[in-house]
């Protein structure tokens, strides 16, 4: 019984392969842009949520670390493209875009130091904590930030100098969209190397990861950072397509929004925060029009109901979904028998 | 000191090792020397501190006093990882596996870490020959997959690491009568120049394999000696194998 290299290295790429869910999904994503005209705001919001949503599922889906807090990086580098552009440090979107994206890296890099030790309770204390001390910073700071009233008179020049932000939201969903399938990509990339495995491995055993050889605390502190930055960079959008920024870019509200945008869509396969946040925020859209006064107590009921009853369900089905596709994949793909599960006798 | 040196200078050792839970010694004045290519065994009944003992030995937990050699060099402050990479590689004595990860990726996780490419975070999982051809080689050494017995893949992880000196915590427990004798030949099939420290409770196994054995007893090294040596002490009669023999 022989595996040639060849087979082993067939093996290990499987799962990087692009599937035809993948592909059909952007498709669809891209496709909105033409479909749904009058949409663009929410379309917009949705994105920024999901590019959010996606920067959460680096850490808690594939490290295994939760947080509360990070509407802190989606603050701060809210705050820090608006200033950018307020004072005309950096004019051009895209490059303030990427600075507010490393900047925010650099914080969360310092801030990881605090998030690693201890528990996950101890984790969802500091990680809340950082963002409720960045948030009141910003109340202090108004003379900065505009305080309570928010961060006035941010001009954003054209995406490229060519693409100007229109009243319809058409520039800045294209924009929001683009950004979010780069961000995506790179995060899919990094989930499928080595380096994504060995985080897989420390969030399935700690203990056994750090007894082969991986350097457990380093490893974190990686992705923490690339989480904080991508979170950075949905925060940056929001300012950049609104041309404003307010203190509720702080709120827990928005931390806890996005566990529950990641409840929702589950997580550990990447799609769960894009796909949780489509449905959360139409939900939330279509809720608003049917009780404006009261929508927030439905919106209640329908996540309570989601997370006791039908997360598992909800899993279920994406489950079922992905097996299938997989099977379509492997069906497709030259066949591994000395690899796949069933085990043959052969020697 | 000098009277208790062994002839060759061992490869892992350690130095009046001692560990304190609270008000409890967990171990005690422990100076173990694990000879180069040595097939060594340490053994003592429940709750001697045996596991105590490889902790400390793999970077676990942090001894309170003593001093941890591996080839002369002090490791006592490193991380476990670091002890990894120095080569000394452990296996548990309850299975501890990556559920999310298939074996294959367990094991191809294990090569690129050792080969240094663990923190590539562009080049995606399968790229790099050097790791698919070491994979193909721990496969079929171990003979691990056609099987997927995950007794087997526990060994194998650690054996995967390449280390020199490779802890081995219970294999035997919890292995079906059917399959120990797969699991023991995998066992006495590892290289020569591999040293094997074992922790075993199961006493056919330790007598099959040991060529020298230390019993552990309340926390402290008792008797270390060759295995009809320590099989003829009296002490070491009364206060542990008295019990198994008997039983």
């Amino acid at each position: 019984m022989t595996v040639s290299a060849d087979e082993v290295a067939l093996y290990l790429k499987r799962r990087a392969r692009w599937s035809p869910f993948e592909i059909a999904f952007w498709i669809f994503a891209f496709a909105t842009i033409w479909l749904f005209p009058g949409k663009y705001l929410i379309l917009k919001d949705t994105a920024i949520l999901a590019l959010f949503a996606l920067s959460l599922d680096l850490i808690l889906g594939y490290a295994g670390i939760i947080s509360l807090g990070q509407a802190a990086f989606f603050g701060f580098a809210g705050y820090f493209a608006g200033l950018v552009a307020k004072y005309g440090i950096i004019n051009e979107p895209v490059i303030a875009l990427v600075c507010s994206g490393l900047i925010t890296a650099a914080l969360g890099f310092v801030t990881s130091f605090l998030v690693l030790r201890g528990s996950d309770l101890t984790r969802l204390m500091v990680t809340l904590g950082v963002s409720l001390m960045l948030g009141e910073l910003a109340n202090r700071y108004s003379n900065i930030t505009g305080g309570a009233d928010g961060l006035q008179g941010v001009e954003i020049e054209p995406v490229l100098g060519r693409f100007r932000f229109d009243l319809f939201g058409h520039n800045g969903y294209v924009y929001c969209l683009i950004v979010l399938f780069i961000c995506f990509v790179i995060a899919r990339r990094i989930v499928y190397s080595p380096f994504g495995l060995s985080l897989r491995s420390i969030k399935g055993n700690t203990l056994r990861a750090a007894a082969i050889g991986v350097p457990v605390k380093w490893r974190l502190v990686a992705i923490y950072t690339v989480s904080a930055g991508l979170a950075g960079i949905a925060g940056a959008l929001l300012t950049q397509t609104t041309a404003f920024c307010s203190l509720d870019v702080f709120s827990l509200e928005r931390s806890a929004d996005l566990l529950l945008v990641l409840i929702i869509g589950g997580t550990g396969y990447l799609y769960g925060g894009l796909i949780g946040a489509v449905i959360y925020k139409f939900l939330q859209d279509w809720l608003a029009n049917l009780t404006p006064q009261y929508w927030q107590f439905w919106i209640g009921l329908v996540l309570v109901v989601i997370v006791l009853i039908g997360r598992e369900r909800m899993a279920g089905w994406v489950r079922i979904v992905r097996s299938l596709l997989v099977r379509l994949g492997t069906w497709l793909m030259p066949r591994l028998p000395a690899l796949g599960g069933a085990a043959p006798d052969g020697r | 000191m000098s009277e208790t040196m062994p002839k060759t200078t061992p490869i892992l050792q350690t130095i009046g090792l001692e560990k304190r839970f609270g008000g409890i010694l967990a171990a005690q004045n422990v100076n173990l020397a694990v000879e180069p290519g040595a097939r060594h065994a340490l053994i003592g009944p429940n709750g001697a501190g045996k596991t105590t003992v490889i902790n400390l030995l793999t970077g676990v937990l942090r001894p309170t006093a003593g001093r941890i050699e591996l080839e002369g060099r002090d490791i006592t402050s490193l991380l476990p990882h670091q002890r990894v990479r120095l080569g000394m590689a452990r296996t548990f004595q309850i299975n501890q596996l990556f559920l999310d990860l298939t074996p294959l990726e367990s094991i191809g996780l294990v090569v690129s870490e050792r080969l240094g490419s663990g923190a590539d975070w562009w080049r995606l999982v399968g790229t790099k020959s050097a790791v698919t051809d070491e994979i193909v080689e721990i496969v079929e050494r171990t003979a691990i997959l056609p099987y997927g017995k995950q007794r087997l893949l526990e060994i194998a992880l650690a054996f995967a690491c390449r280390p020199r000196v490779l802890l081995l915590d219970e294999p035997a427990a919890g292995v079906p009568e059917a399959e120990r004798h797969e699991l023991l030949a995998t066992i006495e099939a590892l290289p020569k120049d591999v040293t094997v420290l074992l922790i075993e409770h199961d006493m056919d196994l330790v007598f099959s394999f040991a060529e020298r054995i230390s019993v552990l007893v309340n926390g402290a090294l008792f008797v270390d000696g060759a295995p009809d040596e320590v099989a003829r002490d009296p002490r070491v009669k009364a206060v542990y194998l008295g019990e198994e023999l008997d039983a």
